[in-house]
Protein backbone atom coordinates (compact mmCIF):
# COMPACT_ATOMS: atom_id res chain seq x y z
CA UNK A 1 0.00 0.00 0.00
CA UNK A 2 1.08 3.85 -0.39
CA UNK A 3 -0.27 6.27 1.95
CA UNK A 4 0.21 9.99 2.79
CA UNK A 5 0.04 10.72 6.79
CA UNK A 6 -0.35 14.41 8.54
CA UNK A 7 0.91 14.11 11.70
CA UNK A 8 1.23 16.62 13.96
CA UNK A 9 4.78 17.50 14.93
CA UNK A 10 5.30 19.89 18.09
CA UNK A 11 8.27 20.18 19.56
CA UNK A 12 8.02 21.01 22.72
CA UNK A 13 4.77 21.38 25.61
CA UNK A 14 4.88 25.14 25.04
CA UNK A 15 6.36 24.69 20.92
CA UNK A 16 3.96 25.81 18.60
CA UNK A 17 2.82 22.59 16.11
CA UNK A 18 1.43 21.87 12.87
CA UNK A 19 0.44 19.08 10.53
CA UNK A 20 3.81 17.40 8.38
CA UNK A 21 3.21 15.76 5.38
CA UNK A 22 4.75 12.05 5.03
CA UNK A 23 4.66 9.73 1.73
CA UNK A 24 5.07 6.07 2.79
CA UNK A 25 5.46 3.33 -0.14
CA UNK A 26 5.18 -0.47 0.47
CA UNK A 27 3.12 -0.30 3.63
CA UNK A 28 1.88 -4.48 4.68
CA UNK A 29 -1.89 -4.55 5.21
CA UNK A 30 -0.97 -7.01 7.85
CA UNK A 31 0.86 -4.10 9.41
CA UNK A 32 -0.31 -2.58 12.75
CA UNK A 33 -0.74 1.20 12.89
CA UNK A 34 2.15 1.34 15.18
CA UNK A 35 4.54 -0.80 13.00
CA UNK A 36 3.84 1.80 10.22
CA UNK A 37 4.88 4.55 12.43
CA UNK A 38 8.01 2.50 12.84
CA UNK A 39 8.55 1.74 9.18
CA UNK A 40 8.05 5.79 9.18
CA UNK A 41 10.67 6.35 11.71
CA UNK A 42 12.72 4.30 10.19
CA UNK A 43 12.98 6.65 6.84
CA UNK A 44 12.87 9.53 8.72
CA UNK A 45 16.09 8.52 10.47
CA UNK A 46 17.81 7.47 7.38
CA UNK A 47 16.72 10.95 6.06
CA UNK A 48 17.98 12.81 9.45
CA UNK A 49 14.68 13.92 10.18
CA UNK A 50 13.74 13.85 13.67
CA UNK A 51 11.53 10.87 14.27
CA UNK A 52 7.84 11.06 15.41
CA UNK A 53 7.49 10.53 19.06
CA UNK A 54 4.77 8.53 20.16
CA UNK A 55 3.87 6.16 23.35
CA UNK A 56 3.46 2.35 23.13
CA UNK A 57 4.16 -0.32 25.55
CA UNK A 58 2.62 -3.56 25.39
CA UNK A 59 1.12 -3.89 21.42
CA UNK A 60 -1.58 -5.71 22.35
CA UNK A 61 -4.07 -3.55 23.66
CA UNK A 62 -4.07 -3.58 27.39
CA UNK A 63 -1.44 -1.39 28.95
CA UNK A 64 -3.53 1.87 27.55
CA UNK A 65 -0.67 3.65 26.33
CA UNK A 66 -0.96 3.96 22.55
CA UNK A 67 -4.02 6.15 21.89
CA UNK A 68 -3.29 8.72 19.14
CA UNK A 69 -6.41 10.14 16.75
CA UNK A 70 -6.34 9.18 14.02
CA UNK A 71 -8.73 10.79 11.10
CA UNK A 72 -10.47 12.23 14.05
CA UNK A 73 -11.03 9.34 15.93
CA UNK A 74 -9.57 8.25 18.84
CA UNK A 75 -7.76 5.07 18.02
CA UNK A 76 -8.86 5.28 14.82
CA UNK A 77 -12.17 3.30 15.23
CA UNK A 78 -14.08 5.37 12.57
CA UNK A 79 -17.39 3.17 11.95
CA UNK A 80 -15.58 -0.13 12.75
CA UNK A 81 -18.23 -2.47 15.39
CA UNK A 82 -15.27 -3.69 16.39
CA UNK A 83 -13.87 -1.30 19.47
CA UNK A 84 -10.04 -1.28 19.30
CA UNK A 85 -6.71 0.27 20.78
CA UNK A 86 -4.46 2.40 18.01
CA UNK A 87 -2.24 -1.07 18.44
CA UNK A 88 -4.49 -3.72 17.32
CA UNK A 89 -5.84 -1.28 14.50
CA UNK A 90 -4.08 -2.46 11.27
CA UNK A 91 -3.39 -0.92 8.15
CA UNK A 92 -5.92 -3.39 6.22
CA UNK A 93 -8.39 -1.20 8.03
CA UNK A 94 -6.98 1.57 5.18
CA UNK A 95 -7.61 2.36 1.52
CA UNK A 96 -4.52 1.72 -0.70
CA UNK A 97 -3.88 5.86 -1.33
CA UNK A 98 -5.40 6.71 1.77
CA UNK A 99 -4.46 10.15 3.38
CA UNK A 100 -4.33 9.41 7.00
CA UNK A 101 -4.48 12.30 9.84
CA UNK A 102 -2.59 11.36 13.08
CA UNK A 103 -3.24 13.77 15.77
CA UNK A 104 -2.40 13.86 19.59
CA UNK A 105 -4.92 13.54 22.38
CA UNK A 106 -6.47 16.89 22.58
CA UNK A 107 -7.43 17.66 26.13
CA UNK A 108 -7.07 20.68 28.69
CA UNK A 109 -6.22 17.97 31.24
CA UNK A 110 -3.61 16.28 28.81
CA UNK A 111 -0.60 18.71 27.78
CA UNK A 112 1.02 17.65 24.83
CA UNK A 113 4.58 16.79 25.80
CA UNK A 114 6.08 15.89 22.18
CA UNK A 115 4.18 15.34 18.74
CA UNK A 116 2.05 12.66 19.52
CA UNK A 117 2.85 12.08 23.39
CA UNK A 118 0.85 13.59 25.63
CA UNK A 119 1.04 13.81 29.85
CA UNK A 120 -1.77 11.52 31.35
CA UNK A 121 -0.96 12.06 34.91
CA UNK A 122 -4.25 14.09 35.80
CA UNK A 123 -5.45 10.77 35.63
CA UNK A 124 -3.28 9.47 38.53
CA UNK A 125 -4.67 12.62 40.21
CA UNK A 126 -7.92 11.30 40.05
CA UNK A 127 -7.33 7.90 41.10
CA UNK A 128 -4.81 9.32 43.77
CA UNK A 129 -7.79 10.64 45.35
CA UNK A 130 -10.17 7.93 45.87
CA UNK A 131 -9.79 4.85 43.66
CA UNK A 132 -8.96 2.49 46.26
CA UNK A 133 -9.65 0.26 49.23
CA UNK A 134 -8.33 0.82 53.05
CA UNK A 135 -7.78 -2.63 54.01
CA UNK A 136 -4.70 -3.90 56.43
CA UNK A 137 -1.99 -5.75 54.79
CA UNK A 138 -1.18 -9.41 56.08
CA UNK A 139 -1.97 -12.59 54.38
CA UNK A 140 -3.86 -12.97 51.84
CA UNK A 141 -7.69 -13.81 53.42
CA UNK A 142 -9.63 -16.67 51.84
CA UNK A 143 -11.16 -15.96 47.98
CA UNK A 144 -14.62 -16.81 49.78
CA UNK A 145 -14.04 -15.28 52.96
CA UNK A 146 -16.30 -12.06 51.77
CA UNK A 147 -19.40 -13.29 49.46
CA UNK A 148 -19.68 -11.16 46.50
CA UNK A 149 -22.92 -11.27 44.74
CA UNK A 150 -22.51 -12.74 40.72
CA UNK A 151 -24.17 -9.81 38.88
CA UNK A 152 -22.42 -7.03 40.75
CA UNK A 153 -19.18 -8.34 40.38
CA UNK A 154 -19.80 -9.10 36.86
CA UNK A 155 -20.31 -5.55 36.85
CA UNK A 156 -17.23 -4.79 38.93
CA UNK A 157 -15.01 -6.91 36.31
CA UNK A 158 -16.48 -5.14 33.33
CA UNK A 159 -15.78 -1.58 35.19
CA UNK A 160 -12.08 -2.99 35.89
CA UNK A 161 -10.64 -3.40 33.08
CA UNK A 162 -10.82 0.32 31.82
CA UNK A 163 -6.62 0.38 31.08
CA UNK A 164 -6.46 4.29 31.79
CA UNK A 165 -5.71 4.96 27.91
CA UNK A 166 -7.91 8.52 27.53
CA UNK A 167 -9.44 8.06 24.50
CA UNK A 168 -12.79 8.57 26.53
CA UNK A 169 -11.39 11.92 27.32
CA UNK A 170 -9.88 12.44 23.62
CA UNK A 171 -13.23 11.64 21.53
CA UNK A 172 -15.08 14.07 24.26
CA UNK A 173 -15.95 17.36 22.68
CA UNK A 174 -15.88 18.69 26.51
CA UNK A 175 -12.66 16.96 27.16
CA UNK A 176 -14.62 15.28 30.06
CA UNK A 177 -13.21 12.41 32.05
CA UNK A 178 -15.87 11.17 33.25
CA UNK A 179 -16.47 7.71 31.79
CA UNK A 180 -12.43 6.90 33.20
CA UNK A 181 -14.15 8.28 36.64
CA UNK A 182 -17.03 6.24 36.44
CA UNK A 183 -15.26 3.23 35.42
CA UNK A 184 -13.32 3.06 38.82
CA UNK A 185 -16.45 4.42 40.94
CA UNK A 186 -18.76 1.53 39.51
CA UNK A 187 -15.64 -1.02 39.69
CA UNK A 188 -15.71 -0.30 43.83
CA UNK A 189 -18.98 0.33 44.57
CA UNK A 190 -20.35 -2.89 43.42
CA UNK A 191 -18.12 -4.85 45.44
CA UNK A 192 -18.32 -5.37 49.19
CA UNK A 193 -14.62 -4.42 49.94
CA UNK A 194 -15.70 -0.91 48.11
CA UNK A 195 -18.77 0.06 50.77
CA UNK A 196 -17.26 1.42 53.42
CA UNK A 197 -15.15 4.29 51.63
CA UNK A 198 -18.36 4.76 48.73
CA UNK A 199 -19.73 8.11 49.01
CA UNK A 200 -16.70 9.55 50.18
CA UNK A 201 -14.73 8.01 46.92
CA UNK A 202 -17.48 9.65 44.39
CA UNK A 203 -17.21 13.00 46.44
CA UNK A 204 -13.51 13.13 46.51
CA UNK A 205 -12.87 11.60 42.97
CA UNK A 206 -15.30 13.98 41.12
CA UNK A 207 -13.64 17.07 43.15
CA UNK A 208 -10.42 15.98 41.64
CA UNK A 209 -11.61 15.37 38.60
CA UNK A 210 -13.17 18.85 38.27
CA UNK A 211 -9.41 20.17 39.36
CA UNK A 212 -7.59 18.09 37.08
CA UNK A 213 -9.19 20.54 34.61
CA UNK A 214 -11.31 17.95 32.69
CA UNK A 215 -14.77 19.61 31.34
CA UNK A 216 -18.18 18.48 32.59
CA UNK A 217 -20.20 15.92 31.16
CA UNK A 218 -23.05 16.55 29.21
CA UNK A 219 -24.15 13.07 28.23
CA UNK A 220 -22.89 13.45 24.68
CA UNK A 221 -22.11 9.65 24.12
CA UNK A 222 -18.46 10.04 22.65
CA UNK A 223 -16.70 8.40 24.92
CA UNK A 224 -17.87 4.93 25.17
CA UNK A 225 -18.34 4.83 21.50
CA UNK A 226 -14.28 5.13 21.44
CA UNK A 227 -13.56 3.18 24.33
CA UNK A 228 -11.52 0.24 23.56
CA UNK A 229 -12.92 -1.92 26.61
CA UNK A 230 -16.33 -0.98 25.98
CA UNK A 231 -17.35 0.58 29.65
CA UNK A 232 -20.59 1.63 28.99
CA UNK A 233 -22.44 5.11 29.70
CA UNK A 234 -24.41 3.50 32.05
CA UNK A 235 -21.34 3.66 34.42
CA UNK A 236 -21.44 7.34 34.49
CA UNK A 237 -24.84 6.65 35.19
CA UNK A 238 -23.92 4.86 38.42
CA UNK A 239 -21.68 7.73 38.98
CA UNK A 240 -24.02 10.33 39.13
CA UNK A 241 -26.68 8.05 41.31
CA UNK A 242 -24.10 7.53 43.75
CA UNK A 243 -22.87 11.25 43.20
CA UNK A 244 -26.49 12.20 44.72
CA UNK A 245 -26.59 9.50 47.44
CA UNK A 246 -23.62 11.12 48.50
CA UNK A 247 -25.09 14.22 48.99
CA UNK A 248 -27.41 12.95 51.81
CA UNK A 249 -24.41 10.60 53.79
CA UNK A 250 -22.29 12.70 56.54
CA UNK A 251 -18.83 11.48 54.71
CA UNK A 252 -16.61 13.98 53.37
CA UNK A 253 -18.28 17.11 54.68
CA UNK B 1 -29.31 22.02 35.27
CA UNK B 2 -31.28 18.95 35.45
CA UNK B 3 -33.99 19.86 37.53
CA UNK B 4 -34.31 23.32 36.37
CA UNK B 5 -34.44 22.08 33.01
CA UNK B 6 -37.29 19.13 33.76
CA UNK B 7 -39.10 22.47 35.32
CA UNK B 8 -39.33 23.92 31.77
CA UNK B 9 -40.22 21.21 30.65
CA UNK B 10 -42.83 20.48 32.63
CA UNK B 11 -43.88 24.25 31.87
CA UNK B 12 -43.87 23.57 28.11
CA UNK B 13 -46.09 20.48 28.48
CA UNK B 14 -48.74 22.75 30.61
CA UNK B 15 -47.91 25.45 28.49
CA UNK B 16 -49.06 23.36 24.96
CA UNK B 17 -51.97 21.74 27.15
CA UNK B 18 -53.21 25.16 28.10
CA UNK B 19 -52.81 26.14 24.16
CA UNK B 20 -54.80 23.42 22.89
CA UNK B 21 -57.54 24.80 24.74
CA UNK B 22 -57.89 27.17 21.56
CA UNK B 23 -59.86 24.31 19.87
CA UNK B 24 -62.54 24.38 22.47
CA UNK B 25 -63.55 27.76 21.47
CA UNK B 26 -62.81 31.39 22.19
CA UNK B 27 -64.46 31.17 25.42
CA UNK B 28 -62.60 28.54 26.94
CA UNK B 29 -59.90 29.65 26.11
CA UNK B 30 -59.70 33.30 27.41
CA UNK B 31 -61.40 31.35 30.73
CA UNK B 32 -58.54 29.52 31.01
CA UNK B 33 -56.27 32.65 30.22
CA UNK B 34 -57.79 34.64 32.80
CA UNK B 35 -57.96 32.31 35.49
CA UNK B 36 -54.08 31.76 35.46
CA UNK B 37 -54.02 35.68 35.68
CA UNK B 38 -56.66 35.63 38.27
CA UNK B 39 -58.66 37.80 36.50
CA UNK B 40 -62.18 36.29 36.46
CA UNK B 41 -64.30 37.77 38.14
CA UNK B 42 -65.01 34.62 40.44
CA UNK B 43 -61.49 34.76 41.16
CA UNK B 44 -58.98 32.58 39.31
CA UNK B 45 -56.48 29.79 40.42
CA UNK B 46 -55.52 28.87 43.91
CA UNK B 47 -58.04 31.57 45.23
CA UNK B 48 -58.61 32.50 48.10
CA UNK B 49 -55.64 30.57 49.25
CA UNK B 50 -53.86 33.55 47.56
CA UNK B 51 -54.78 37.03 47.00
CA UNK B 52 -56.51 37.89 43.94
CA UNK B 53 -53.83 37.71 41.03
CA UNK B 54 -51.44 36.72 42.93
CA UNK B 55 -50.37 33.35 41.72
CA UNK B 56 -49.50 34.48 38.08
CA UNK B 57 -46.83 36.96 39.38
CA UNK B 58 -45.34 34.08 41.90
CA UNK B 59 -45.23 31.63 38.86
CA UNK B 60 -43.44 34.29 37.02
CA UNK B 61 -40.95 34.45 39.41
CA UNK B 62 -40.38 31.22 39.61
CA UNK B 63 -39.82 30.42 36.31
CA UNK B 64 -37.71 33.17 35.72
CA UNK B 65 -35.40 31.99 38.82
CA UNK B 66 -35.41 28.67 37.11
CA UNK B 67 -35.03 30.08 33.46
CA UNK B 68 -31.94 32.23 35.23
CA UNK B 69 -30.44 29.44 37.24
CA UNK B 70 -30.37 26.83 34.00
CA UNK B 71 -28.74 29.52 31.89
CA UNK B 72 -26.19 30.33 34.84
CA UNK B 73 -25.36 26.31 35.02
CA UNK B 74 -25.03 26.15 31.29
CA UNK B 75 -22.54 28.63 30.84
CA UNK B 76 -20.14 27.00 34.07
CA UNK B 77 -20.38 23.95 31.74
CA UNK B 78 -19.63 25.58 28.81
CA UNK B 79 -16.68 27.26 30.34
CA UNK B 80 -15.71 23.91 31.92
CA UNK B 81 -15.25 22.63 27.98
CA UNK B 82 -13.46 25.39 26.44
CA UNK B 83 -11.04 24.85 29.22
CA UNK B 84 -10.96 21.27 29.09
CA UNK B 85 -11.04 20.17 25.64
CA UNK B 86 -7.65 22.37 25.07
CA UNK B 87 -6.50 22.92 21.62
CA UNK B 88 -8.78 21.90 18.58
CA UNK B 89 -8.57 18.45 16.46
CA UNK B 90 -7.28 19.42 12.75
CA UNK B 91 -9.91 16.49 12.08
CA UNK B 92 -12.96 15.23 13.82
CA UNK B 93 -15.26 12.55 13.39
CA UNK B 94 -17.90 11.73 15.99
CA UNK B 95 -19.47 8.66 16.05
CA UNK B 96 -22.75 9.16 18.60
CA UNK B 97 -23.38 12.85 19.20
CA UNK B 98 -26.73 13.41 18.22
CA UNK B 99 -27.69 16.79 16.02
CA UNK B 100 -29.84 18.01 19.13
CA UNK B 101 -26.72 17.26 21.38
CA UNK B 102 -24.20 19.11 19.33
CA UNK B 103 -27.07 22.36 19.35
CA UNK B 104 -27.62 22.42 23.23
CA UNK B 105 -25.43 25.51 23.51
CA UNK B 106 -26.10 28.02 20.24
CA UNK B 107 -29.88 26.62 20.51
CA UNK B 108 -29.91 27.08 23.37
CA UNK B 109 -28.87 31.08 22.87
CA UNK B 110 -31.50 31.08 19.96
CA UNK B 111 -33.86 29.51 22.47
CA UNK B 112 -33.80 32.28 24.49
CA UNK B 113 -33.36 35.07 22.16
CA UNK B 114 -37.02 34.15 20.61
CA UNK B 115 -38.11 33.45 24.01
CA UNK B 116 -37.88 37.17 24.47
CA UNK B 117 -39.69 37.58 21.02
CA UNK B 118 -42.27 35.58 22.33
CA UNK B 119 -43.04 37.50 25.47
CA UNK B 120 -42.52 41.03 23.63
CA UNK B 121 -45.28 39.42 21.25
CA UNK B 122 -48.01 37.89 23.69
CA UNK B 123 -46.72 38.71 27.42
CA UNK B 124 -45.88 42.51 27.05
CA UNK B 125 -47.74 42.93 23.56
CA UNK B 126 -45.04 45.12 22.56
CA UNK B 127 -45.36 43.44 19.01
CA UNK B 128 -48.57 43.22 17.43
CA UNK B 129 -48.93 41.73 14.09
CA UNK B 130 -52.64 41.35 13.35
CA UNK B 131 -54.34 42.31 16.85
CA UNK B 132 -54.51 44.94 18.93
CA UNK B 133 -53.16 45.59 22.39
CA UNK B 134 -56.53 46.08 24.17
CA UNK B 135 -57.85 42.19 22.13
CA UNK B 136 -58.79 39.24 24.35
CA UNK B 137 -56.15 36.39 24.27
CA UNK B 138 -57.88 34.08 21.79
CA UNK B 139 -58.47 37.22 19.11
CA UNK B 140 -54.68 38.06 19.70
CA UNK B 141 -53.85 34.52 18.87
CA UNK B 142 -55.88 34.57 15.96
CA UNK B 143 -54.84 37.71 14.86
CA UNK B 144 -51.28 36.58 15.08
CA UNK B 145 -51.31 33.81 13.18
CA UNK B 146 -53.16 34.98 10.49
CA UNK B 147 -49.78 36.08 9.04
CA UNK B 148 -47.63 34.03 7.51
CA UNK B 149 -44.18 35.04 8.80
CA UNK B 150 -45.35 34.80 12.58
CA UNK B 151 -46.40 31.47 11.46
CA UNK B 152 -43.32 30.58 10.23
CA UNK B 153 -40.90 32.07 12.87
CA UNK B 154 -43.37 30.13 15.50
CA UNK B 155 -41.82 26.61 13.37
CA UNK B 156 -38.32 27.89 13.88
CA UNK B 157 -39.00 28.63 17.39
CA UNK B 158 -40.62 25.02 18.04
CA UNK B 159 -37.89 22.87 16.00
CA UNK B 160 -35.75 24.60 18.65
CA UNK B 161 -37.35 24.34 21.63
CA UNK B 162 -37.96 20.53 20.51
CA UNK B 163 -33.89 20.05 19.73
CA UNK B 164 -33.45 21.40 22.76
CA UNK B 165 -35.82 19.19 24.36
CA UNK B 166 -34.62 16.09 22.38
CA UNK B 167 -30.89 15.94 24.30
CA UNK B 168 -32.43 17.99 27.48
CA UNK B 169 -34.86 15.27 28.33
CA UNK B 170 -32.45 12.43 28.11
CA UNK B 171 -29.55 14.39 29.60
CA UNK B 172 -31.31 15.70 32.67
CA UNK B 173 -32.74 11.98 33.59
CA UNK B 174 -28.79 10.73 32.87
CA UNK B 175 -27.38 13.13 35.39
CA UNK B 176 -29.86 12.35 37.57
CA UNK B 177 -28.72 8.78 37.58
CA UNK B 178 -31.51 7.15 35.43
CA UNK B 179 -29.15 5.41 32.86
CA UNK B 180 -28.21 2.74 34.73
CA UNK B 181 -28.47 -0.37 31.41
CA UNK B 182 -28.08 -0.46 28.28
CA UNK B 183 -32.20 -0.56 28.11
CA UNK B 184 -32.52 2.51 30.58
CA UNK B 185 -30.16 4.31 27.22
CA UNK B 186 -32.75 3.09 25.29
CA UNK B 187 -35.78 3.73 26.82
CA UNK B 188 -34.83 7.18 28.23
CA UNK B 189 -33.56 8.38 24.55
CA UNK B 190 -37.22 6.80 23.35
CA UNK B 191 -39.10 8.79 25.61
CA UNK B 192 -36.88 11.71 24.73
CA UNK B 193 -37.66 11.38 21.28
CA UNK B 194 -41.37 11.44 22.07
CA UNK B 195 -41.37 14.11 24.37
CA UNK B 196 -39.92 16.32 21.98
CA UNK B 197 -42.46 15.11 19.35
CA UNK B 198 -45.56 15.21 21.19
CA UNK B 199 -44.28 19.40 22.24
CA UNK B 200 -43.67 19.73 18.34
CA UNK B 201 -46.95 18.31 17.16
CA UNK B 202 -48.92 20.01 20.31
CA UNK B 203 -47.75 23.06 20.14
CA UNK B 204 -48.36 23.88 16.23
CA UNK B 205 -51.44 22.56 16.05
CA UNK B 206 -53.52 25.77 16.80
CA UNK B 207 -50.99 27.89 14.88
CA UNK B 208 -51.20 25.92 11.81
CA UNK B 209 -55.37 25.60 12.16
CA UNK B 210 -55.38 29.03 12.37
CA UNK B 211 -53.44 29.76 10.06
CA UNK B 212 -55.61 27.43 7.74
CA UNK B 213 -58.89 28.43 8.67
CA UNK B 214 -59.19 24.84 10.12
CA UNK B 215 -62.23 24.56 12.95
CA UNK B 216 -61.29 27.99 14.35
CA UNK B 217 -63.63 31.04 14.25
C1 LIG C 1 -46.37 27.48 19.01
C2 LIG C 1 -45.85 27.74 20.16
C3 LIG C 1 -46.43 28.71 21.19
C4 LIG C 1 -47.57 29.47 21.16
C5 LIG C 1 -48.62 29.55 20.08
C6 LIG C 1 -47.61 30.20 22.39
C7 LIG C 1 -48.62 31.08 22.72
C8 LIG C 1 -48.62 31.86 23.86
C9 LIG C 1 -49.64 32.82 24.20
C10 LIG C 1 -50.87 33.13 23.36
C11 LIG C 1 -49.28 33.38 25.39
C12 LIG C 1 -50.04 34.47 26.15
C13 LIG C 1 -51.13 33.89 26.94
C14 LIG C 1 -51.93 34.97 27.64
O1 LIG C 1 -51.71 36.14 27.40
O2 LIG C 1 -52.75 34.57 28.45
C15 LIG C 1 -48.03 32.79 25.81
C16 LIG C 1 -47.31 33.10 26.95
C17 LIG C 1 -46.07 32.57 27.28
N1 LIG C 1 -45.36 31.56 26.62
FE1 LIG C 1 -45.93 30.72 24.91
N2 LIG C 1 -46.49 29.88 23.13
C18 LIG C 1 -45.73 28.97 22.42
C19 LIG C 1 -44.53 28.37 22.79
C20 LIG C 1 -43.82 28.72 23.94
C21 LIG C 1 -42.56 28.14 24.33
C22 LIG C 1 -41.81 27.09 23.54
C23 LIG C 1 -42.18 28.72 25.51
C24 LIG C 1 -40.94 28.49 26.37
C25 LIG C 1 -39.77 28.24 25.97
C26 LIG C 1 -43.21 29.66 25.86
C27 LIG C 1 -43.19 30.43 26.98
C28 LIG C 1 -44.18 31.35 27.30
C29 LIG C 1 -44.09 32.23 28.41
C30 LIG C 1 -42.93 32.29 29.43
C31 LIG C 1 -45.27 33.00 28.40
C32 LIG C 1 -45.65 34.14 29.32
C33 LIG C 1 -46.24 33.77 30.54
C34 LIG C 1 -46.74 35.01 31.22
O3 LIG C 1 -47.60 35.69 30.67
O4 LIG C 1 -46.26 35.24 32.32
N3 LIG C 1 -44.19 29.62 24.90
N4 LIG C 1 -47.63 31.85 24.85
S1 LIG D 1 -12.88 4.35 30.08
FE1 LIG D 1 -12.24 3.33 28.18
S2 LIG D 1 -11.52 5.03 26.88
FE2 LIG D 1 -11.59 5.81 28.98
S3 LIG D 1 -9.52 5.48 29.81
FE3 LIG D 1 -10.73 3.65 30.37
S4 LIG D 1 -10.35 2.20 28.69
FE4 LIG D 1 -9.69 4.20 27.93
S1 LIG E 1 0.45 -0.31 23.32
FE1 LIG E 1 -0.56 -1.12 25.09
S2 LIG E 1 -2.64 -0.76 24.62
FE2 LIG E 1 -1.67 -0.20 22.77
Amino acid sequence: MRIKLRIWRQAGPDAPGAMQTYQLDNVSEKMSFLEMLDMLNEQLTAQDIEPVAFDHDCREGICGMCGVVIDGSAHGRYNSAVPTTTCQLHMRSFADGAVIDVEPWRAGAFPVIKDLVVDRKAFDRVIQAGGYISVNTGSAPDAHATPAPKRQSEKAFDNATCIGCGACVAACPNGSGMLFTSAKITHLAMLPQGQPERALRVKAMVAAHDAAGFGGCTNIGECASVCPKQIPLASIGQLNRDLIASLFKGDGK
Amino acid sequence: MAITGLILIAFLVMHMFGNLKMFIGAEAYNHYAEWLKGALESGGILEPLLPHGWFIWIFRAFMLACLILHIYCAAKVWAASLRGRGSRYVSVTRREQTVSARLMRWGGIALALLLIFHILMFTTKTIRPGFEASDDPYSMFVGAFGNWWVLAAYIVFMLVVCLHVRHGFWSAFTTLGGNVSPQARTILNALAYFVAALIFVGFMLPPVAVFLNLGVN
